[in-house]
């Protein structure tokens, strides 16, 4: 289907982008890799009134080492991080699951910013911030990602802020993402993350909420020293998953439970 | 209001005023009668619509026009050179890679980004380079098989091994 009509600026520098969203409103976005608003606005499930391209910031496309941080610009391409030797060897979980959004057309176009800002319950960077305590900086300010994801499709940032880096730790210890879909390049009907660090696992969960979860009772449990299965079955503890298309809320759990298993063990095997 | 769009396209430059919501396909296809580009999908997931834009695979359904200015852009109308076929198509044609044909645009310009990084690609590497491409045929087999045969072809053809990595054109 065609998009509505709207109106359309480039952006230069961010200090620019975010007076153009104030000049057109709130019903104004960001165009960053448009690999979720195209879609949306196919559908006419989007409207903007106008959008500002911010494609032309070049200075938003990196990936910086910072002491024991790394900063992924906002508009870094995902096909950039899965490649960067940079994350492969300081964040190289990120690295992984870069290389497992989308297929390649998508991975060429999408960001990093567009999928944290977008907020999709499916999208796979906001658990990956979530529970290694990333921070989501904008031209305003800087976010901790436990106080940025809201609700569904719904963050803390407000109508004229632009995200301008995610700054992630460096952890490349025992590490794993299991994504469960039914074709290669689909969403994750469920999501597993599991990263060792500083001495505890980090446990988090895609697509069984609106947002992101931290499974906090197997970490708990991995830290009091249950087994991988043992402590896995805390994975659907206080989850209240949507049903959808693909999966039933009992079955979304079931997947929490079996996928965080295998997360753990195959994390450990490496 | 209208922009002011400056492409090249398969060599050629084009310069029109469009609407922002002009979707990049619509372009190549309405404005530059570039129809061997394919449209297959509103869900932006079945590559039929794949281009090479600066040298990388996009699915031109999910770009507007506007942000096609400036840009170097490849069709599959920019594939065969002086009326030969280019080894991707030749490939395709003799393995039999196309059954109705729909999705063979996109998974060419697919193919034609893969060979581009990876040269030499395994049987895995192939399906999942070509993950965003759908054929509802489902002729799957045999589009592995010409991919397979393209890559011989192209690694004995060092001519043609060049331009693709510089993005087919
Ligand atoms: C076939 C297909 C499969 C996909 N599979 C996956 C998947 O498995 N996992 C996954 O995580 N994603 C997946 N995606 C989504 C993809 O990763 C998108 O690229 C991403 O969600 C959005 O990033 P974008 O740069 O394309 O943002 P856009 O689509 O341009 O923007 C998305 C939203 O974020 C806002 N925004 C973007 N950048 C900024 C910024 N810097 N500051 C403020 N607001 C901003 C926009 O205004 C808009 O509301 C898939 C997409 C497709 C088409
Ligand atoms: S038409 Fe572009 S992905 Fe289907
Ligand atoms: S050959 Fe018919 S869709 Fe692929």
């Amino acid at each position: 289907m065609i998009p509505a009509a709207f109106e359309y600026a480039r952006a230069s520098s961010v200090d620019e982008a975010s007076k153009l969203l104030s000049k057109f409103g709130e019903d104004a976005k960001v165009l960053a890799g448009g690999h979720s608003l195209i879609p949306l606005m196919r559908l006419r499930l989007a409207q903007p009134s106008a959008l500002v391209d911010i494609n032309g910031i070049k200075e938003l496309d990196h990936i910086k080492e910072d002491g024991h941080k790394l900063r992924i610009g906002a508009l870094t391409p995902h096909v950039t991080i899965q490649n960067s030797s940079v994350v492969k060897d300081k964040l190289p979980l990120l690295a992984e699951v870069a290389g497992e959004v989308g297929d390649n057309q998508v991975r060429n176009m999408g960001t990093m910013g567009g999928v944290i800002a977008h907020a999709d319950a499916a999208g796979d960077y906001p658990t990956l911030a979530l529970i290694l305590d990333a921070e989501i900086v904008t031209n305003r300010r800087t976010i901790p990602a436990k106080d940025f994801f809201k609700d569904l499709f719904t963050t803390a940032l407000g109508p004229d802020e632009v995200v301008t880096e995610v700054v992630f730790p460096v952890a490349n210890g025992p590490h794993k993402y299991i994504k469960f879909r039914r074709r290669l390049f689909d969403w994750a009907i469920v999501g597993v993350a599991a990263q060792k660090m500083n001495g505890g696992w980090r446990i988090g969960l895609t697509n069984v909420g609106p947002t992101p979860v931290r499974a906090n009772a197997v970490e708990k449990a991995l830290h009091d020293g249950a087994k991988p299965e043992e402590a896995a079955e805390h994975a659907s503890d206080g989850l209240d998953p949507a049903g959808d298309l693909r999966a039933s809320p009992e079955y979304k759990k079931h997947l929490a439970r079996v996928l965080t298993k295998r997360a753990i063990q195959q994390a450990q095997g490496q | 209001m209208k922009h002011k769009v400056t492409t090249t396209v398969n060599g050629r430059k084009h310069e029109h005023e469009v609407e922002p919501r002009l979707l990049l396909v619509h372009y190549l296809r309405d404005e530059l009668g570039l129809t061997g580009t394919h449209i297959g999908c509103d869900t932006s997931q079945c590559g039929a619509c794949t281009i090479h834009v600066d040298g990388k695979a996009v699915k031109s359904c999910t770009m507007f026009a506007v942000q096609a200015d400036g840009k170097s852009l490849t069709t599959i109308e920019g594939m065969a050179k002086d009326g030969e076929l280019h080894p991707i198509q030749q490939a395709f044609w003799d393995e039999h890679g196309l059954q109705c044909g729909y999705c063979t645009p996109g998974f060419i310009m697919a193919a034609a980004y893969l060979l581009g990084q990876n040269p030499n690609p395994t049987e895995d590497e192939i399906r999942k380079g070509l993950e965003g491409n759908l054929c509802r045929c489902t002729g799957y087999v045999n589009i592995v098989k010409a991919v397979q045969t393209a890559a011989k072809t192209m690694s004995t053809s060092p001519a043609r091994k060049a331009t693709v990595a510089a993005g087919g054109n």
